[in-house]
Formats: C-alpha cells, structure tokens, sequence
C-alpha cells in the first residue's frame, strides 16, 4: 500500500459514512426531481422539490406556524415531565422490593408491548379533541420505557457498592445521592431517552388522527386541502424538530453517561 | 476496663448463623457456635474451604450481617450495625465507585464516615502515597489494572484511618506476582501502622506469610477448627517464603484444611475445584 492511499484511506474512514449519507439523500432529492419533472408524477400528489421549498420559506418567514409549534412542544413537555417524574418515583419504589418487582415487571413489560394508540378514540372522549388527550396519550406510552428502565437501573445495582458504602457509614440519603443514582443514571438516562422519542411520536401522531391544533392537526388539514407543497413544507419543519430535539435529548444521555 | 478487654479489638461470642426461615428451601446453616478474639494489632487470617462461612463470620465482625445468635464485641461496644470509625472493610474486588476518580472515591468515602472536609483531601493523598498511587489519583478504576485497583480500595480504607481492618480475600482475583508483592506490601504496611487486621484468604501461602496467626475453618456450618500461630515480625521479607519453617507450616495448615475440604465438596455435590490446584496456583508460597 502507498502512502497516499494509506492516506486516503484514512480520509475515508473519517468522513467515508458521512459522504454516503449525504449522497442518500442527495439522490433521494434528485428522484424526486424527476419524478416530477421528468416522469409525469401527478403534482397534487407529489409537489416538486422547489415548490415545497418555496413554501417552507413562506412558513418561517410568515411565522404562520408558531401556533401549532407552541400547541405540539407544550403537550410533549408535559407529557414528557410528568411520565418521567411518575415513571421515575413509581420505578424506583418497585425496585426496593424484589416481590415488587417480581409482580409489576413482567407487568408493565406486558402493557408496554401493547399497541397504546389504539385506545386513542377512547381518550378523544374522556379527554376531548384538545391538548389534554393528547398529552394523556404520550403520558400512557412513555411512562412504561421510563418505569421498565427505572426498575431495572435501581434494581441491578452491585450489592458490593452498596455493602461498601454502608460499611463506610453511609446515611440512607447518601447512600441514595451518592450510588444508587450515579449506578443506576446510564440505564434511567437510556430509558428516558426512549420515552421522549414516543412521547414525540404519539403526539404527532395523535394529532394527526383527531384534533383541534397542533403540527400534525396542520399537516393533515393542508392534505384535506389539497394543499401539498405546504403540506410537505410541514413535514420537513416537524423532521428538523424532531431531529433537534432528539439530538439534544441523545446529548443530554451522553453527558449523564460520560466517565465510567 | 478490664486488662483482657485492652488487648482484645474483637472478640466473638458464640456466633451461629443461618440464612433464609428454617423452614425455607435455601435455609444455610453458614456460622455454628463460633467464638473467637482478635488481639489488638495482629493479622489474623481466616481460612477455610468454599463455602464454609469466612466471609459471614468477618461481615458479622463488621456489622454488616446481624448474626441469628451470639454476640460481638469491638472494643468495649457491641456490635450492633457498621461501626465506620473504627472498622474498614475492603472487598475482593469491584467495590470503588466506578462513576468517580480514586480521588473522588477516597473524598466521598471519608464524606461518608464524617471526616470534616478540609481534612480529606490531605489524608486522600497521605494513604495514596502509603500505597505508591499518588500518580494515578485522578484516574478511574477502570483505568486501572486489578491489583491497583486493590491498592486503591486498601488506600480508601487507610484514609478512614480506622484502627481495624477485615479484608475479604483482597487478592483473591489478582495473579500470583501481583498477590505476591502485595502481600509484601501490606505486610511492610502493617508493621508500621499497628492495626488490627482480619484477613480471609483461600491461599495457604498467603495465609503463613502474612498472619501472625491462622484461623481453619471446618466445613459448612463453619466454625473454627483450630488456630496456628506463625512467629515471624512483620515486615516480612520473601527470604521467609523461601525458608524450611514457612513449608513446614504451610504443610502443617494443608493438613488441617484437606479433610474439611474432602467433606465440603462431598457436602456440596459437585467436584468443586481441587484445593490443591488453587493453592499451587495462588499465593506468594507457590
Ligand atoms: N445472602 C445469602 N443468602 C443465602 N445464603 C448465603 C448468603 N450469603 C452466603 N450464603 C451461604 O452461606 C454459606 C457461607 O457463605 P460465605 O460466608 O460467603 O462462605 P465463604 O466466604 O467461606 O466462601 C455458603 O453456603 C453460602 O452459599
Ligand atoms: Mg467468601
């Protein structure tokens, strides 16, 4: 092997997986392109990649969807909060317990594997078509990854730590500040990382199924209008949120699980 | 107090017990009518076939276990619970806090027993150097090998500057150099620190160099076969592992231990691993 393709290799291993993404999605553009410049694609079903353009700049620049962004992030941060302070207090007084967790494991592991959304219409009337049945829905999904990944970090944490710190003199609430939480922080961390991606998910999903606001409410509204270009100029505002907000949430999990 | 009560830092009265209700299917006999004192400033080693209740005995020492019957003294106070000013355990292995430096794990352990904390940080870096690990102190236990790790967690435990120390087969995971120089060193350690030391080993060779005397157990329910006394200062030198008094006296310890351990494999079942093997294997004697 040459130096210069050692170096090139290199080079590659670095950015190579980047440039394959990026030429992804680049070519996924450029089909759609042609398919509707060149292949005839009915622009009511499909826009071309300009015009959703042009009507994602008309979005931002009017501000026209503040409103339902406002609607959409406060049911998921109340969603959020509330799974995460209930999941976290429920599981960590199972984990103190081996009956406990014995009895609600196998439990919450079993309603978590149940299609939640299902039950939708049964929320739309207790809870009305407004944020409530929507926040009460992502607060049903994401409390089980919570609870489950809570159980299982205060359930698994080495007894020698534990014995060790007692030995030691640790008060309970030392023992609890200074070991039980650091040990168990990753695989909570983890957990709460999953419920905030289906509370997301349910959110927007519920939405778009019966609602009065909200981004998903808009975005099948403009559908029902034939509205495409600005429907699709939705869709690419609610990914970039959803790819901000994950990516922040995967590098508060980061940070939580750094120097181990 | 009385003269007895002066020179004994343990002493165990009576101690029997057993894990899980009577009743229940995992009900273990570990501990029957043991009794036993340890004197002010000795290594006492516990020894004594897989199973047969060392560490229950020496958690029992330190409050950690409750035990079903008897009574132990530390001191002049019964033992009712840990008792972290004057007794520090150290574990096989595992038992720093791998979120946290060495550093951090010393601070946090004295922040544990009470020490004020504009004393920690000094007494940290006195039983780090005590151990030769003043370099490492801000790395985690991860980044370390086994055997510094046990130097990590003994430094813990000599930050807490307790006057007793029971050690649960310390080495008991590390290879024979590192367990051989560690014993040295714990040895040197010893002799100028005065502390009274509980040490459980399953090395007949480990147990003669360090200990001034030697506890066998029997088989499962354990209790306390005999006791030898080795005569030699500490610090001691790998001359005496060389020396015909250090085999004559392993060969001695080996002849306690081979029936005990004959009826704790025939108790258990299974073949465990044949002591001899274990004992050619580890420890400074090799
Ligand atoms: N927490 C426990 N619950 C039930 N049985 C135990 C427990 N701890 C130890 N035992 C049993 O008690 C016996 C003595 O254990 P131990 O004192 O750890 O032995 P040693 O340290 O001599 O190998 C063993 O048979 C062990 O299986
Ligand atoms: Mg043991």
């Amino acid at each position: 092997m040459t130096a210069q393709s050692g170096a090139r290799r290199k080079w590659l291993d670095r950015y190579g997986s980047r440039l394959v993404q990026v030429a992804f999605v680049a070519a996924i553009l450029l089909l759609w392109h042609l398919a509707t410049t060149r292949w005839g694609v009915n622009k009511i079903l499909l826009p071309s990649p300009l015009s959703v353009w042009q009507q994602f700049v008309d979005v931002i620049r009017k501000g026209e969807f503040l409103a339902d962004l406002q609607i959409t992030l406060m049911e998921l941060a109340v969603a959020f909060v509330v799974a995460t302070v209930s999941g976290t207090v429920v599981g960590y007084v199972i984990s103190r317990s081996p009956y406990l967790i014995k009895v609600f494991e196998p439990l919450f592991a079993g309603i978590y594997s149940i299609p939640i959304i299902l039950f939708l219409p049964l929320y739309v009337l207790f809870f009305g078509l407004g944020p409530a049945s929507k926040i009460a829905l992502g607060i049903t999904m994401s409390f089980f990854p919570v609870v489950l990944s809570t159980i299982a970090g205060f359930g698994n944490v080495d007894r020698v730590l534990v014995t060790a710190a007692k030995s030691m003199g640790a008060s309970d609430w030392q023992l609890f500040r200074h070991v039980l939480v650091p040990a168990a922080l990753p695989v909570v961390l983890s957990g709460l990382r999953m419920g905030f991606t289906i509370a997301l998910l349910s959110i927007i999903g519920s939405e778009t199924i019966a609602s009065l606001a909200g981004l998903g409410h808009r975005i099948v509204n403009l559908a029902e209008n034939m509205d495409m270009a600005r429907m699709f100029a939705y869709i690419v505002f609610v990914i970039i949120i959803a790819v901000f907000l994950n990516t922040a949430v995967s590098a508060l999990d980061a940070r939580g699980k750094r120097q181990r | 107090m009385t003269q007895a009560a002066t020179n004994t830092a343990i002493s165990v009265r009576n101690v029997s017990h057993s894990f899980g209700e009577a009743d229940e299917a995992r009900h273990v006999k570990a501990l029957l009518d043991t009794s036993l004192d340890v004197t002010r400033g000795e290594l006492l080693c516990l020894i004594g076939p897989s199973g047969c209740g060392k560490s229950t005995l020496l958690n029992v020492m330190g409050g950690l276990i409750a035990p079903t019957t008897g009574t132990v003294m530390v001191g002049d106070k019964p033992v009712h619970g840990p008792m972290p000013n004057d007794i520090a355990f150290i574990f096989q292995e595992n038992a720093l806090f791998p979120w946290s430096t060495i550093h951090e794990n010393m601070i946090l352990g004295m922040s544990f027993q009470g020490v004020p904390k504009a004393e920690r940080a000094d007494r940290a870096q006195r039983a780090l150097e005590a151990v030769g690990l003043d370099e490492f102190a801000g790395h985690y236990p991860s980044q370390l090998s086994g055997g510094m790790r046990q130097r990590a967690a003994l430094a813990r435990a000599l930050s807490l500057e307790t006057n007793i120390l029971l050690m649960d087969e310390p080495f008991g995971a590390l290879d024979e150099q590192t367990r051989m120089v560690l014993g040295e060193d714990l040895s040197v350690l010893l002799s100028r620190s005065k502390k009274t030391i509980v040490f459980v080993t399953h090395s007949l060779g480990e147990a003669v160099f360090l200990a001034d005397r030697v506890a066998v157990f029997s088989a499962r329910p354990g209790t306390i076969k005999e006791i030898i006394t080795v005569d030699e200062p500490h610090p001691r030198k790998s001359a005496f592992m060389t020396s015909a008094r250090f085999h004559q006296q392993r060969d001695q310890l080996y002849d306690l231990l081979h029936d005990e351990i004959r009826k704790s494999m025939a108790q258990s079942g299974k073949p465990k691993r044949a002591y001899e093997d274990q004992s050619s294997r580890a420890g400074p004697a090799a």
